[in-house]
């Protein structure tokens, strides 16, 4: 029976949950799970995972872009047909990896993904993304579905990748390099512990439209979503209650904004990019680290954001030449002091760059011990 | 030629990767979904944002699916004339199964699903691991619910003040260093709490992420409230002829991560032993030695050499709570408060903790209080307090350098009462 609009509770269905992941297995995969010995990575994007059972999977990782069309979608289930017997898996970063269970398999496979182009030219499936690479960058919805984005997502990440790209197909780098974009500081991304993140900041105080904001916001939810405290009621000169922001509190964090649309902050001029690096998540070697904000604004320059992409293929290539082996950019920066870092990379060091939120004094020098 | 001039987003389809636009546009051009109009009039309002340099997106309001408070993002476009396509343009999120490995039946599956609902556009994956159907008009989200689960045995994630789609590595599958099954503990907790995740009664999100082992491929110390790491106890297995091997340049280091550059030859002092954390490794020119009691676990040593160093065998998971993005009291990565736990189907240890957790947080957290900032709020002290856990080093990276304690007034001799007569009998005024 079809959905019967007039009688939605009818036979309804509720709290089943996603499908059984084992149900989505390559028959490799089902037979050897948990039983896995080893793995290499035989050439840029591909790896073989060796079992007890002496089986083999071979896996062909390519990137892929999240926003993705069912027509692409369908591509790739021709593809997984034609070469997978049937089954493939997406990466927690985006990227959709390729798996046969023989190495003659390989080649076929491989050669049908790099001959398939978009119509403008670019390609449909590159390899890469394993071992000391740049991968794909994870990402939010920036212009395509937000209502808070200081910056656009795909077309940023589509132009850093696009000026990157060498090092995504390739094993060159000291250390992977994980690069993530929040168009946002709510940051749904959580890019707040990778080696290069992209960050949406505004820096405009929100506009108050006075005459609506009454009829179409509960004004206590607004005040209370500032975290500053920078936001108090107030009255127009024709005695509407609004509300009035103390512009020196405001940290532009947009959370007022997401409680009333009547109070938007997003600017053609105010809204930019901001640039942090050094963070990592893995516990290799050095704990996990927070990134740090090193430059603190760059206009939005739709539609391919070059002075962004110059900045990260900046401390990309600084990076690559001067890092140790193993040392990914935060611990890099870590070993030759961040007053080298500003210094081999040419960023300038500005005030903004001095934390001056909570618990700033953490992050201050208490010693006399630095480099000249 | 589509619908409208994007001469900006056409930019976009130039350079070697995956241009969106492209993809967009074949969408529009060769595909019959419902909202036949929706990939053109997104080109439109996305041109229309790069020109203006700001979102065309309005706050959603409230919308879903009957008896869920989650899994729908409502979103409408602020110049709905000009893009009727996408006037209403709400996101669904789907649920996806652990791991995500898909057949391709199931893709398809979802794809005519969305064809005949939506906008035929998606996000494969959102951030934080749903499939995301993007963009359909309110009338049809019931639609897409009823089909999904009727004809696909398939249900919504989570959005909202509730239990937001847990996720988790790829873990036994396909790798060796899983130290437990992620994906059953994913898939077992996403069962246990179906409530949770779709009808919101926290104080705000809650995340559990799920990752094999310390190299974290999910990133669950960053951004989970509850984060479960694999890792042992006893020692790492080692396997001394193949570490031999490394030594002798007969199998490639790091399972070949470092391959595009010419890092010299391996040299096992410097690489590996030099480089350990905890300095508990040897090399005496023929074999390895570890002393186990002083390893951290960072994985190191067995991400240079996966075919010398595994794991050791008593394997269990690692409990840390508290991560969060910045907003509101600064970004917190999750703090370690069960060093070790075993880790068996169907988890009833860990889900104890889990109410233990979500009783707290839901009787004292405030209104848009992640647990991380409860947890400071209220102390550390109290937070074991309420799982019933002693105080361990563990969980401290140092002791405190303050020395202002809260004592307790039935933890110092003779509580807190005192007459000041007694004390004026000895000491003049
Ligand atoms: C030599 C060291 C490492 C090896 C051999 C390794 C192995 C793997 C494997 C097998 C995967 C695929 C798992 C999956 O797709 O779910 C993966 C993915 C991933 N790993 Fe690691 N890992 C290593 C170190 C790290 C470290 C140190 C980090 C931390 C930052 C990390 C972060 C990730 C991430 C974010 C993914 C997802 C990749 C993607 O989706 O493209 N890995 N890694
Ligand atoms: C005040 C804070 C926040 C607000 C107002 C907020 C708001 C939103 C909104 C409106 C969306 C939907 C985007 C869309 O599809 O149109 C979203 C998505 C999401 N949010 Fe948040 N968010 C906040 C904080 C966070 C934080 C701290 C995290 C993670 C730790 C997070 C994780 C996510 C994720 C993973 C998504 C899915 C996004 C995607 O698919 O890229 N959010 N959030
Ligand atoms: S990071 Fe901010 S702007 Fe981007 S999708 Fe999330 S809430 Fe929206
Ligand atoms: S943008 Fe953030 S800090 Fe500024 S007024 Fe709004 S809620 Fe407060
Ligand atoms: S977190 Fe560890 S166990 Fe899980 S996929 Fe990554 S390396 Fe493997
Ligand atoms: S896992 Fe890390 S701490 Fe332990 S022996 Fe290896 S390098 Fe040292």
């Amino acid at each position: 029976m079809p959905y019967d609009p007039s009688d939605p509770l009818k036979d309804r269905i509720t709290d089943i949950g996603p499908r059984y992941y084992k149900e989505f297995y390559p028959p490799v995969i089902e037979k050897n799970r948990g039983k896995w010995v080893y793995h290499e990575i035989i050439e840029p994007g591909v790896l073989v995972h060796v079992a007890e059972s002496g089986d083999e999977v071979y896996t062909v990782r390519v990137g892929g872009c999240r926003l993705m069309s069912i027509e692409h979608i369908r591509e790739i289930c021709e593809i997984a047909d034609k070469h997978c017997d049937g089954y493939l898996r997406f990466t927690t970063r985006n990227n959709i990896e390729f798996m046969v269970d023989a190495k003659h398999k390989v080649k076929p496979l491989m050669d049908d993904l790099k001959n398939r182009k978009f119509s403008g030219g670019s390609n449909k499936f590159p390899i890469g993304g394993t071992g000391a690479c740049v991968t794909n960058i994870v990402h939010t919805q920036g212009w395509i579905h937000c209502h808070t984005p200081a910056i656009d997502a795909s077309g940023v990440v589509k132009s850093v990748m696009d000026g990157i790209f060498e090092d995504f197909g390739q094993m060159r780098l000291p250390a992977q390099v994980r690069v993530s974009l929040a168009c946002c500081l709510n940051m749904c991304g959580a890019v707040h512990c990778s080696d290069i993140a992209i960050l949406g900041i505004h820096r405009k105080p929100p506009m108050v439209d006075h005459e609506w904001i009454d009829k179409l916001c509960e004004l206590p939810l607004a005040i209370a979503a500032c975290p500053t405290a920078a936001i108090k009621p107030a009255k127009t000169a024709e005695g509407l209650k609004t509300l009035e922001i103390n512009h020196e509190r405001c940290m532009f964090c947009g959370n007022c904004f997401t409680m009333c649309g009547a109070m938007p902050l997003a600017d053609e001029v105010g809204s930019g990019v901001a640039i942090l690096v050094g963070g990592k998540i893995s516990n290799r070697i050095s704990k996990p680290k927070f990134s740090k904000v090193v430059i603190p604004f760059i206009p939005n320059e739709p539609p391919r954001w070059e002075t962004t992409v110059k900045a990260v293929k900046n401390i990309l290539t600084v990076y690559a030449s001067d890092a140790k082996k193993y040392e990914r950019i935060g611990e890099w920066a870590a070993r030759i002091g961040w007053e080298r870092f500003f210094e081999k990379t040419g960023i300038p060091f500005t005030h903004h760059l001095i934390d001056d939120y909570r618990f700033a004094y953490t992050t201050w020098r208490q010693s006399t011990q630095f480099k000249f | 030629m589509g619908k409208h001039k994007t001469p900006m987003l056409d930019e976009l389809e130039k350079g070697p990767w995956p241009s969106f636009v492209s993809d967009i546009k074949q969408q529009a051009e060769k595909g019959k979904q419902a909202l036949k109009d929706a990939p053109d009039d997104l080109l439109g309002v996305m041109e229309l944002s790069y020109k203006d340099k700001v979102t065309h997106w309005k706050h959603g309001g409230i919308v879903g699916v009957f008896g869920y408070g989650g899994g729908v993002i409502g979103r409408y476009c602020d110049q709905p004339e000009k893009f009727p396509g996408v006037a209403h343009f709400h996101t669904m999120r789907v649920n996806q199964p652990a791991s995500k490995f898909y057949s391709t039946k199931f893709l398809r599956d979802l794809c005519n699903l969305w064809e005949r609902y939506g906008s035929g556009l998606t996000n494969m994956h959102g951030s934080t691991g749903d499939i995301i159907f993007l963009g359909t008009t309110t009338d049809n989200l019931e639609r897409v619910f009823y089909d999904m689960t009727h004809e696909l045995n398939q249900d919504l994630g989570g959005s909202g003040s509730n239990l937001r789609t847990p996720s988790c590595c790829v873990g036994l599958a396909r790798c060796e260093w899983a130290c437990y099954d992620t994906e059953e503990a994913c898939h077992e907790l996403t069962m246990e709490y179906q409530d949770e995740l779709h009808r919101p009664a926290f104080p705000y999100k809650f995340k559990f992420k799920f990752d094999g082992c310390p190299n974290g491929c999910v990133a669950a110390i960053a951004r989970a409230d509850m984060s479960v790491i694999g890792t042992w106890k006893d020692d790492i297995r080692i396997d001394q002829a193949a570490v031999k091997a490394y030594v002798g340049g007969e199998i490639k280091p790091n399972g070949g991560a470092h391959a595009g550059k010419d890092w010299g030859k391996f040299d096992i002092v410097e690489e590996v032993v030099r480089l350990c954390p905890t300095g508990c490794m040897s090399w005496d020119g023929s074999t390895l030695k570890i002393n186990n009691r002083e390893c951290t676990r960072c994985m190191h040593c067995l991400n240079v050499m996966p075919r010398a160093l595994r794991p050791g065998t008593e394997t269990g998971a690692s409990i840390l709570f508290g991560a969060k993005a910045p907003i509101l009291e600064g970004a917190q990565l999750s703090t370690l408060t069960i060093p070790f736990i075993r880790m068996e189907p169907p988890f009833e240890e860990l889900k104890e903790l889990v109410n233990k957790v979500w009783d707290w947080w839901m009787e004292e957290g405030k209104n848009r209080e992640r647990l991380g900032e409860l947890i400071q709020r209220e102390s550390f002290q109290k937070f074991l307090e309420i799982m019933e856990l002693s105080p361990d080093p563990r969980m401290v990276s140092e002791p405190r350098s303050n020395p202002y304690i809260f004592w307790k007034e039935e933890e110092v001799e003779g509580g807190w009462t005192r007459d000041i007569k007694d004390f004026r009998a000895k000491h003049q005024r």
